[in-house]
């Protein structure tokens, strides 16, 4: 039987990327993610798998850590927090621009500007709908238990390498601090040089008399040259939309109302569809389990048989725009959102479902 | 629409109790939490264990909010609760309305100026302080509180407690395991009950 | 003599070297940059280290020296060459890493990047080009630039109540506990080029002692920036930029 050890979401990254033949982490402190790299430095991986873990002076310069590594092949990754991750975004951009691979973990908290240090959502925007500069992507997944955070860093490599893009794993105050059940899986080596040059003929492995340079790089100057670069990134896009969608359903099957949650909020809304289902109220919830791609045609076909559904997000209102654009006017969408670290119950979305569907 | 019948049988179906500490920072709180965590694990059941945290951490208030189910727990932010420790008079202000009826409170009467008022609770005080004297270490406070918590309620067992303990305390240091476990037997035999829910 | 016999090898007295590509160099006549890659590339292919070589390009004239060394490049956001430098070098210790930036990158928004590369002690080379200006925008200020010296972003020369003071950042480096090897160096005659040649191969040797971080400071020619003749523009170089960029070693720690 696989271990099950009790540990934090903010840990089980820390954990899972020692486990599962993480190359290097690259970090800088923040709130409320700084346990990732204290549980790296406290259990000094390279004395055991031999990856690299450091703390950089900077979001700046981690990130830019991270586009070194992965330019060399290596399974590098970094985690911080939401005006980290701001910081972050020049890079990504260049990241996504040089086609390389890579894991961020955004663990969010409030802002605008400094914000606070709890629980968000409101970086949706900002890492689903880019961030940088530029026309990109990164594969943005999410989520909801420490079990996750511990999965999805392998899961996020794994897209990662197979297409040569940025992957967020975009959590939240909650998921990183809440402590779990996580089931240890087997420990994955990490690769050998042959498996890099292998999977990563690309790579800045040392330019051998067998092959051109490797030039890793975002510049094009030319117009025309650029344009193509641009559509072979869309040719990718559109094989990630068609191929990595992931999402969970919640009595949906007769659901005559549906909430759509990501993250801690799935969780809550659950909760929440517990109390109506008691009532004798069909309702459902859907959770996108990648942001981007993002299930529309789910969340179309759910529309199509609710009489309406309710986005709720830890935000002013970010994902509710796409789960506008997906229901494409089959039925009502509404919102319901909390702000600045404040978190809603059950009950109160309870209360708010009532009151957008006018039930009380 | 469900019957009251079969909304009843739906929740007897499972067990899940939720269940909010609360004091000043530095009291424990969190690794009572936690050591309550790691035990329901050892007994195969879900567990969810969520902080207040951030500047609270600072010799502030600090709360934690943990969750013990047999089945997967799905919301770990609640409002009501069926056993709240408390261990300050501000928790005391601010949990004991959010107790559920028939629900249980536990306090430490050392850090509280206004007795609880609700009839509809069970309500019980440890006098953690003087059990942490008599065993020799200000550390074990909160393990008295906790032996409390498992004389009333019986959901976690002293075995599983113990290798709780065990997991959360480096070997190292395993006379202060034995403290711990001397101060959890205490604070099961000094627990007081002070009112049952009416 | 005809052709095929110069062309023999024992009278062969020059040649290009093998590790620089045939891509014609978009650097304007005078500059140094060609010079300095020339080095480089000589370096790598006399210490016989092409295979475990990497560059990191900066943002500025020289994005581009990845299309003129045949090693594997990086290409870095401005400024960033150090941190990349600093994940491949701890990622592969056995490769020899190395940044070329240019004094915007390095002395202006890469502050922080560089002063920590070096503060960590990371095992690799950085090439600094300090030419006093932006050469890739158009001849702004930079943070080298000299008082009085005219940029098109201090059209009327360097104020330094209004723009500051020229920074001399290599001094900096080498008061930090993690550098090995600091040294200024130009390349405007032979004499000169030969010098920083040698300081260029000790770094890239010093790398791999694992003792620290090397920085060689080559002062640089902009004749297009400064709007002067290469012959004026070396000229002004040994005149001004000497006076203020002395050139000559500064730290050493294996001496």
């Amino acid at each position: 039987m696989a271990e099950k050890i009790l540990m934090k979401g903010n840990e089980a990254i820390a954990f899972s990327a020692i486990r599962n033949g993480v190359d290097g982490y690259f970090g800088y402190p923040i709130t409320p993610q700084s346990e990732v790299m204290e549980t790296l430095m406290k259990e000094k991986p390279w004395e055991t798998t031999g990856m690299v873990v450091l703390q950089a002076e900077s979001e700046l310069s981690s990130i830019n850590m991270v586009y070194g590594g992965a330019s060399c092949g290596k399974k590098v990754m970094t985690s911080s927090s939401s005006p980290g991750i701001s910081l972050m975004c020049e890079g990504i951009s260049y990241i996504a621009g040089a086609e390389l691979p890579c894991v961020i973990v955004d663990v969010m908290r409030g802002g605008p500007g400094l914000g606070t240090i709890q629980p968000s959502q409101s970086d949706y925007f900002q890492t689903v709908k880019g961030g940088g500069h530029g026309d990109y992507h990164s594969i943005v997944i999410a989520p909801a238990s420490a079990q996750d955070m511990y999965d999805f860093v392998d899961w996020g490599f794994e897209l990662a390498f197979k297409y040569r893009t940025p992957v967020i794993v975009l959590a939240d105050g909650i998921i990183g601090q809440l402590m779990e059940k996580v089931e240890l899986h087997p420990m994955k080596p990490r690769r050998t040089a042959e498996e890099i040059l292998r999977d990563a003929p690309w790579a800045t492995t040392g330019k051998t008399p067998g092959r051109d340079r490797n030039v890793i790089t975002s510049l094009s100057l030319d117009a025309n040259t650029q344009e193509e670069f641009n559509r072979k990134l869309l040719a990718k896009y559109k094989a990630i939309e068609a191929n990595e969608v992931k999402y969970a359903e919640y009595l949906t099957d007769d659901a005559e109302y549906v909430f759509v949650a990501f993250g801690c909020s799935s969780r809550i809304c659950e909760a929440a569809v517990d109390i109506l289902r008691e009532e004798g109220i069909k309702a459902g919830l859907i959770r996108p389990i990648t942001l981007y791609p993002f299930p529309e045609k789910e969340i179309s076909r759910l529309a199509g048989q609710a009489k309406s559904m309710m986005s709720i997000e830890l935000s002013l209102g970010q994902m509710v725009e796409d789960v506008r654009l997906a229901a494409n006017g089959q039925c009502p969408v509404g919102f319901y959102g909390r702000q600045g670290g404040n978190i809603y119950t059950p009950e109160e979305i309870v209360e708010e479902f009532k009151k957008f569907n006018k039930l009380s | 629409m469900m019957s009251n019948e079969a909304i009843a049988k739906k929740k007897q179906k499972y067990m899940k109790e939720e269940i909010i500490i609360a004091g000043f920072g530095g009291q424990g709180v969190l690794s009572m939490g936690k050591i309550m965590a790691y035990s329901a694990i050892m007994q195969d059941l879900e567990v969810t264990w969520m902080p207040s945290y951030g500047p609270e951490m600072r010799g502030g208030t600090a709360n934690v909010c943990v969750i013990i189910s047999d089945k997967k727990i799905s919301s770990p932010i609640i409002t009501k609760y069926d056993t709240a420790i408390i261990l300050n008079q501000q928790s005391l202000d601010k949990f004991e309305e959010r107790v559920k009826p028939g629900g249980l409170l536990i306090y430490d009467p050392s850090g509280i100026t206004r007795e609880p008022v609700r009839k509809d609770i069970k309500v019980c005080s440890i006098d953690a302080i003087e059990v942490a004297a008599e065993v020799g270490n200000a550390k074990v406070y909160n393990m008295a509180v906790l032996g409390a918590y498992l004389k009333m309620k019986e959901s976690l067992k002293m075995e599983n407690v113990v290798k709780g303990l065990e997991k959360s305390i480096p070997a190292r240091y395993s006379d202060l395991i034995q403290k711990n476990r001397e101060a959890i037997e205490k604070g099961m035999e000094r627990v007081k009950i002070l009112s049952e829910s009416k | 003599m005809e052709n095929l016999d110069i062309k023999r090898p024992e009278n062969i007295v020059y040649r290009k070297p093998a590790l620089l590509t045939d891509n014609i160099m978009h650097y304007c006549p005078g500059c140094s940059h060609g010079t300095v890659h020339k080095l480089i590339a000589e370096v790598i292919e006399e210490m016989g280290i092409q295979d475990q070589t990497v560059g990191i390009s900066p943002v500025g004239c020289s994005v581009f020296a990845y299309n003129y060394i045949d090693i594997d490049w990086q290409e870095a956001a401005h400024g960033r060459a150090p941190a990349l430098a600093t994940a491949t070098k701890r990622l592969c210790p056995e490769k020899y890493v190395f940044t070329y930036q240019g004094d915007g990158d390095l002395a202006s928004i890469g502050t922080a990047e560089i002063i920590h590369a070096c503060s960590r002690g990371e095992n690799i080379v950085v090439i600094f080009i300090n030419n006093g200006i932006y050469g890739m925008t158009g001849g702004q200020m930079a943070p080298t630039t000299l008082l009085g010296m005219k940029t098109s972003t201090t059209p009327y020369g360097r104020d330094p109540k209004l723009n500051g003071f020229p920074l001399k950042i290599t001094e900096m480096l080498a008061a930090l506990d993690g550098t090995a090897y600091i040294t200024r160096q130009s390349v405007h005659t032979a004499a000169a080029a030969r010098k920083a040649k040698n300081a260029i191969r000790k770094g890239f040797e010093y790398s791999a002692k694992n003792i620290g971080l090397s920085f060689i400071e080559i002062v640089s020619t902009c004749n297009s920036g400064w709007k002067l003749s290469p012959v004026e523009a070396n000229k002004w170089m040994e005149e001004h930029m000497f006076a203020k960029y002395p050139v000559g070693d500064i730290k050493d720690v294996l001496k």
